[in-house]
């Protein structure tokens, strides 16, 4: 036991380095001759929720299942809050919702979180202080004497989602965790990524619903055909290859070509006022061609960015690859 | 204590699966209509003596015993065969229908080793299936004395017998539950347990028609699966020695035990199979 604590506390210590949670280096899976995940590199820090994203096959699910010990990878190396896989001491301190959802249907919900409050260690005492809070936090307090079995495919992801965060992790992995919920469960799940986020714990989320990634997350990673294709802040990602309309007063022909010099000019359609379209390698290549525009006089009434989603910096990503493979 | 939790896991699951309500009810039925045939036997059998002192005007004769154990060894031989079948049933999908249904994904990332589920399991499934053993001996011995004013000798000694016979069809339903699919394994495990049960037929009639090879047979059988001679060995210790000369071989029973090496075997064979359930598991992507 004094073994255990003394373990923990180096968990602490690794967490006020500068130690990712996440450490992924050249992680592998190959089934057969099946490339699951093919060098799987990346890293994610302390308190940092890292959207995890790719088309289906890409190797998302085996890439979480190799971290959970599900599936061992064939080659490579990963750390969980700076300790090799499958240690205990770190495992004491991660929560993990499977995608595929299925959980005893013969338990209740209490009797279920009470399963895995024991299976993370946690005294009586601790379960029975814990078990009443995660079930308020999925709204399941209701439902708690009822067996799984009679629960809603929602009830049943929320429940889950409440097993993942029973030992108060330091370190979640969520695999498609609204997948079954409604638009008001969805939401509930924002605000609990959002809580987590301010209590400091690392989430790893994998999600088909870009959307919620773009909302919840603070950075990602694209994977396809089990590599990193992409991986970046979401606002820089948002903010590369930016597309923007220019409405401007008369465009002097050498002008025009200075504004080409910051900006990809696509297209320029001459009327009452002028309207160039443009696409911009970030924000600040903008700004400057504003700044240029301005210096030489020529009226600028209006610079419209065209607002990306992260579904088009996915698009953009995995597209070429997908149209390349065909 | 997390081999505990697990072994909790599997008999709180067999509870609340209503397994040991149907087990009980129908276990409950057999007690019933055990007790009722020896009832029935015990009055035929006093009558048709009572006839013969009459005719011959000799004194009771010693045969009763002989009858009275036959009886204990149909109901011994019965209880060997439902627990033989309901251990198969039990076990058959423990790992492999987890798997499949994804129940052991929230549980193997949790700070448990594999060999620990697999452990407890084992155990869990172990005590019920003794627990039931013991209770369902002690049934047919209750009915024997109640009824049949009879005592068989060395029931201690053949009910741990009979727990030896149920844990070596566990060991191996566990091993296939870690390496085949839910279906597969239950038809590998049941066509090994009728080979062990001809094998040991087929050892008996060897033994009766004096024949090497036959016999052969049914021990390379209790080799590839020792459950039948496990049984065949509780029911020797279980009957007095006339009985055994005056019945001689026979589909339930045997006139030449097996050795104590062919305990031990089967002891080593048991722990072989669970350390075998529990390498497949640790090494198997989920």
């Amino acid at each position: 036991m004094s073994e255990s604590v003394s373990q923990l506390s180096d968990v602490a210590i690794d967490a006020s380095s500068n130690k990712p949670a996440i450490e992924l280096r050249g992680l592998r899976k190959v089934f057969r001759d099946q490339v699951a995940v093919d060098n799987l590199t990346l890293s994610v820090d302390y308190g940092e929720v890292f959207g995890f994203l790719g088309p289906n096959g890409a190797g998302k699910t085996t890439s979480i299942k190799m971290l959970m010990g599900l599936v061992y990878p064939t080659s490579g190396q990963a750390r969980l809050l700076g300790r090799k896989l499958g240690d205990r001491v770190a495992r004491r301190q991660i929560g993990y919702l499977p995608e595929l959802f299925r959980f005893h249907e013969w338990l209740t919900g209490r009797e279920f979180l009470d399963l895995h409050g024991r299976l993370y260690g946690m005294n009586e005492a601790e379960r029975r202080k814990r078990i009443p809070d995660v079930l308020a936090l999925v709204d399941l307090t209701a439902y708690a004497h009822k067996k799984i079995g009679t629960y809603s495919k929602g009830m049943q992801q929320r429940i889950g989602l409440a097993q993942a965060l029973i030992n108060s992790p330091r370190l979640v992995f969520l695999d498609e965790p609204t997948s079954a919920l409604d638009p008001l469960g969805r939401r509930d799940v924002r605000a609990i990524l959002a809580r987590l986020r301010g209590e400091g714990v690392t989430v790893f989320l994998n999600s088909h619903l870009l959307s919620e990634v773009e909302l919840s997350s603070d950075r990602v990673a694209i994977i396809d055909h089990g590599r990193v294709a992409a991986t970046g802040r979401v606002h820089d990602l948002l903010a590369r290859d930016l597309r923007v309309e220019f409405r401007l007063g008369s465009l002097p022909a050498d002008l025009l070509s200075e504004l080409a010099k910051l900006v990809e000019v696509e297209q320029v359609v001459e009327g009452q006022r002028t309207v160039v379209m443009a696409r911009a390698a970030s924000e600040e290549a903008v700004a400057a061609a504003v700044d240029l525009l301005s210096r030489q006089r020529v009226p600028v009434y209006g610079v419209t960015p065209e607002r990306r989603s992260l579904e088009d910096v996915f698009v953009d990503v995995v597209a070429p690859a997908r149209e390349a493979g065909r | 204590m997390n081999v505990a939790i697990i072994a909790r896991l599997t008999v709180r699951e067999a509870f609340r699966r209503k397994v040991i309500l149907g087990v009980v009810l129908l276990s409950l039925a057999f007690i019933a209509l055990y007790a009722l045939g020896f009832h029935l036997f015990r009055d035929n059998y006093l009558s048709l003596e009572a006839r013969r002192a009459a005719r011959t005007g000799a004194g009771p004769a010693p045969s009763y015993a002989v009858s009275a154990s036959a009886m204990v060894l149909l109901g011994l031989y019965t209880v060997n065969f439902l627990t033989g079948i309901m251990t198969i049933f039990a076990a058959v999908g423990t790992v492999a229908g987890e798997i499949e249904a994804g129940t052991l994904d929230a549980i193997v990332p949790k700070p448990i080793s594999r060999w620990q589920i697999i452990t407890g399991k084992y155990l869990g499934f172990a005590l019920m299936l003794s627990a039931y053993i013991v209770l369902m001996v002690c049934g047919v011995a209750l009915t024997a004395h109640l009824v049949g004013h009879y005592g068989p000798p060395h029931l201690v000694h053949g009910t741990l017998l009979v727990i030896l016979v149920s844990m070596i069809l566990l060991s191996l339903t566990m091993l296939g539950s870690t390496l085949f699919s839910t279906m597969t394994n239950g038809i590998i495990v049941f066509m090994l347990y009728g080979v062990a049960v001809t094998g040991g037929l087929v050892e008996q009639l060897g033994t009766a028609l004096n024949s090497d090879t036959m016999v052969r047979i049914g021990v390379g059988s209790s080799i590839l699966l020792p459950s039948d001679s496990m049984w065949r060995l509780a029911s020797y210790v279980v009957q007095p020695s006339l009985a055994i000369s005056f019945i001689g071989p026979n589909p339930l029973g045997t006139t030449v035990p097996p050795s104590d090496r062919a305990v031990h075997y089967s002891i080593v064979y048991c722990v072989m199979l669970v350390i075998g359930s529990v390498l497949v598991f640790q090494r198997r992507d989920l």
